[in-house]
């Protein structure tokens, strides 16, 4: 198994959240947090990710974007707006 | 219930208003301090109930659940667990929620019910909530979390008249407090736990059809990936403006007031009290004069940076910055402390406590001294107009303003690599900190809570002048009157004391970067606060009058100095570590002497290397 996110066996049409582009809105389906960019261990980053309000079923939508590499990005989760890197987004599996 | 004053601990996730809350609890009544041993603020203070209760208030760290992932956060759980050293555990639990934002706080409370202490809900900005059409059914929601529910608007006067009667009521049954069931949630609880807040929150709480638009409309122009930077920019210039135009007349009230109280107990002490008087105005007045002089550039950049945080836009400026910082190995968050740092080191350190990553927070307070505070500004500004043409360069730039703005520049610039060699050598191992924070909505600062938040800071570096830099210039003022000149001595005073021996002493280690006795002799005053060096200097070539005699001082040196001398003493101020309470407050927030002793020496190695190279450079290229 490499490291690449883009590896990983999802469904054609579900996508990370760390790829997705600005003005892009989807469902959380489920959270991925073994292979991502980020320097958290992988229970750590869900359980990270979870207590920001990424849980499954949660409405996201990539609302900003910075200024270099498009990154980090600003994410409406629900009712409530996340900053963070797109290598933490990699973590979060949407369609 | 004894005598003894009910404790109340505020607990809830970040932005919920829950400063602003405990401000308008307690007023100016409240007590900055650390929690023993780490580098958290321990924010205290008291109020009396309206029917007669005294309460202290304890405010906890903000944090969205009672994992304990940073050293903030492991205060919050502990103190709540009831399992900290020295700090009792709170007789009642005040859970603060923002009202427009219910999903994080309530898994909190749900966690912290586990947790068996008496507890309240306070759902905070409910003016807002209702303005935006949430409804919340109190009494369902009530029912559903077993849980008083009181309404607040902290930010209002009488917002919190409501939550004093219900704390009356519920202090005035007895309550127990059940046996903690609290273990560490794992991602299965947490997730538990959310779609058990999500549900209370469905069954009580009907959100509005149309979301708040403007916090995204502002966003759409200040988070736009240029536009963003520019609207940066132009804050930034602002409050540079402010802190070096607007304070400036206060500051020469502030001096000119220290100079004539110290003339005034001149001309008050009788004759042959000459040692009593010179160290009253010279030791104590103008010493400690010479830091409370900050004061107005302290309380204007705390005034910006409370105000923009109250406002949502310090998250953002984090937002903006993270990438560009990153690419030198620095935090988003670490933006505003350096910022400040161009005011004073001092202010920017103690900002650092946003950062919650500690080898972020390290790398930011070693590097935060680097930044040109305002101290150097009066070193600067003699040395160039001394020594620097002032002929335009290039058709249209000023020769003198050009090297300011290089020094500025080279204090940025290593600071960044300093910051990047830091990563490299030190944390190699160790990848970046995840930047992961909630933008929250935009909200109307309100100026009480401002007032008292920049209060307090001035208190603090009030009381730090009147400790910690009082005693330091004691000692230089000793080092400089003793032993006193012998009858009938030439030259000034201060050639026959400890400084000049130390001076003396010290010449040959300077000599190589193209400092004299006199240099050295100055810089001993120096290590008290950057800008007293000026004045030493004049002391050493006994030019009486401080700093009105600016220009008179800058004649001689012109005379005495190479022009390679003085550039080096430029490059030395850009790194010394010439300032003894910002080591001071290093050692105070890095919580040990270590990390006072790495910055002391890296950046004393660091100026020693680029003095020796600029004034050997100089020499050989032959400017004397």
């Amino acid at each position: 198994m490499t490291g690449d996110p883009n590896s990983t066996q999802d469904n054609l049409q579900d996508i990370r959240l760390g790829h997705a582009d600005r003005g892009f809105v989807g469902k959380i389906i489920r959270l991925d947090a073994l292979v991502t960019g980020s320097s958290l261990s992988p229970q750590e980053l869900e359980q990270r990710l979870v207590e920001m309000g990424f849980v499954e079923g949660a409405r996201v939508e990539i609302l900003h974007e910075g200024t270099i590499r498009r990154d980090p990005i600003a994410v409406r989760v629900d009712n409530i707006t996340i900053a963070l890197r797109r290598s933490e987004a990699m973590a979060v599996i949407v369609e | 219930m004894t005598t003894a004053s009910l404790r109340l601990a505020l607990v809830g996730a970040p932005n919920t208003g829950k400063t602003s809350l405990f401000n308008s609890l307690t007023g100016s009544r409240q007590k900055v301090a650390n929690y023993p041993g780490v580098t958290v603020e321990r924010k205290s203070g008291g109020f009396v109930t309206p029917e007669g209760r005294s309460v202290t208030v304890l405010d906890l760290p903000g944090t969205y659940s009672l994992r304990g992932r940073s050293p903030d956060e492991e205060i919050t759980r502990d103190i709540v667990l009831g399992r900290f050293d020295g700090e009792a555990v709170p007789d009642l639990v005040l859970c603060v929620a923002d009202a427009t934002n219910l999903r994080l706080t309530l898994r909190l409370v749900l966690e912290l019910k586990r947790v068996g202490r008496p507890m309240m809900l306070v759902l905070n900005m409910i003016d807002i909530a209702r303005r935006r059409g949430v409804t919340i059914d109190l009494e369902r929601m009530s029912q559903e979390l077993g849980l008083p529910i009181v309404t607040s608007v902290a930010v209002r006067k009488g917002g919190v008249d409501e939550l004093l009667k219900r704390t009356d009521e519920f202090l005035a049954r007895s309550h127990e407090a059940a046996a903690s069931q609290w273990t560490t949630p794992t991602i299965a609880d947490l997730k538990a736990a959310q779609r058990e807040a999500d549900r209370i929150i469905a069954a009580a709480v009907t959100l509005p059809t149309k979301p708040d638009t403007l916090t995204n409309r502002i966003d759409s122009v200040v988070l736009h990936p240029v536009g963003g930077l520019v609207i940066l920019a132009v804050i930034l210039f602002v409050m540079f403006q402010a802190v070096f135009t607007w304070a400036q007349p206060a500051m020469e009230l502030l001096s000119d007031g220290f100079s004539a109280l110290g003339q005034l107990i001149h001309d008050v002490m009788p004759e042959g009290w000459g040692l009593l008087q010179s160290f009253l105005q010279n030791g104590l007045i103008s010493g400690v004069g010479s830091v409370i002089v900050f004061l107005p550039q302290i309380i204007i950049i705390f005034l910006f940076i409370l105000l923009l945080e109250d406002f949502g836009y310090m998250a953002r400026a984090a937002f903006l910055m993270d990438r560009i910082m990153g690419g030198a190995g620095l935090h988003g968050r670490a933006f505003i402390p350096l910022l400040s740092s161009f005011a004073c080191a001092i202010p920017g350190i103690m900002a650092t406590r946003v950062i919650d990553n500690r080898r972020d927070r390290l790398t930011t307070i070693l590097i935060a001294p680097l930044m040109t505070c305002s101290a150097r500004i009066p070193v600067y500004t003699l040395i160039i107009s001394a020594f620097v043409p002032a002929t335009t360069v290039w058709g249209f730039v000023n020769l003198q303003g050009l090297v300011m703005f290089g020094l500025y520049a080279a204090g940025i610039t290593s600071a960044l690599t300093v910051s990047a060699i830091a990563k490299f050598f030190l944390w190699r191992d160790h990848a970046p900190a995840p930047f992961m924070l909630e933008l929250p909505d935009y909200k109307m600062p309100r100026l009480k809570s401002i007032a008292i938040g920049v209060f307090t800071r001035a208190k603090m570096f009030l009381y730090r002048a009147g400790t910690t830099i009082l005693s330091m210039m004691v000692l230089i003022w000793f080092l400089a009157s003793f032993p006193t000149a012998p009858a009938g001595a030439e030259g000034p005073a201060i050639n026959y004391s400890f400084a000049a021996m130390i001076g003396h002493a010290l010449e040959p280690l300077l000599r190589p970067i193209g400092f004299n006795w006199q240099i050295a002799v100055a810089l001993i005053p120096g290590m008290a606060a950057r800008e007293v060096a000026v004045a030493a200097l004049g002391t050493v070539y006994s030019i009486e009058g401080g700093k009105e005699a600016a220009d008179q001082i800058g004649q001689v040196l012109a005379q005495k100095w190479t022009l390679a001398t003085a550039l080096s003493l430029l490059v030395w101020y850009i790194f010394a570590p010439q300032c003894a309470s910002t080591l001071a407050v290093i050692r105070r927030e890095t919580g040990g002497a270590k990390w006072m002793v790495v910055t002391f020496i890296y950046m004393l190695a660091l100026a020693y290397v680029a003095s020796f190279l600029t004034f050997n450079l100089a020499q050989a290229l032959g400017l004397h």
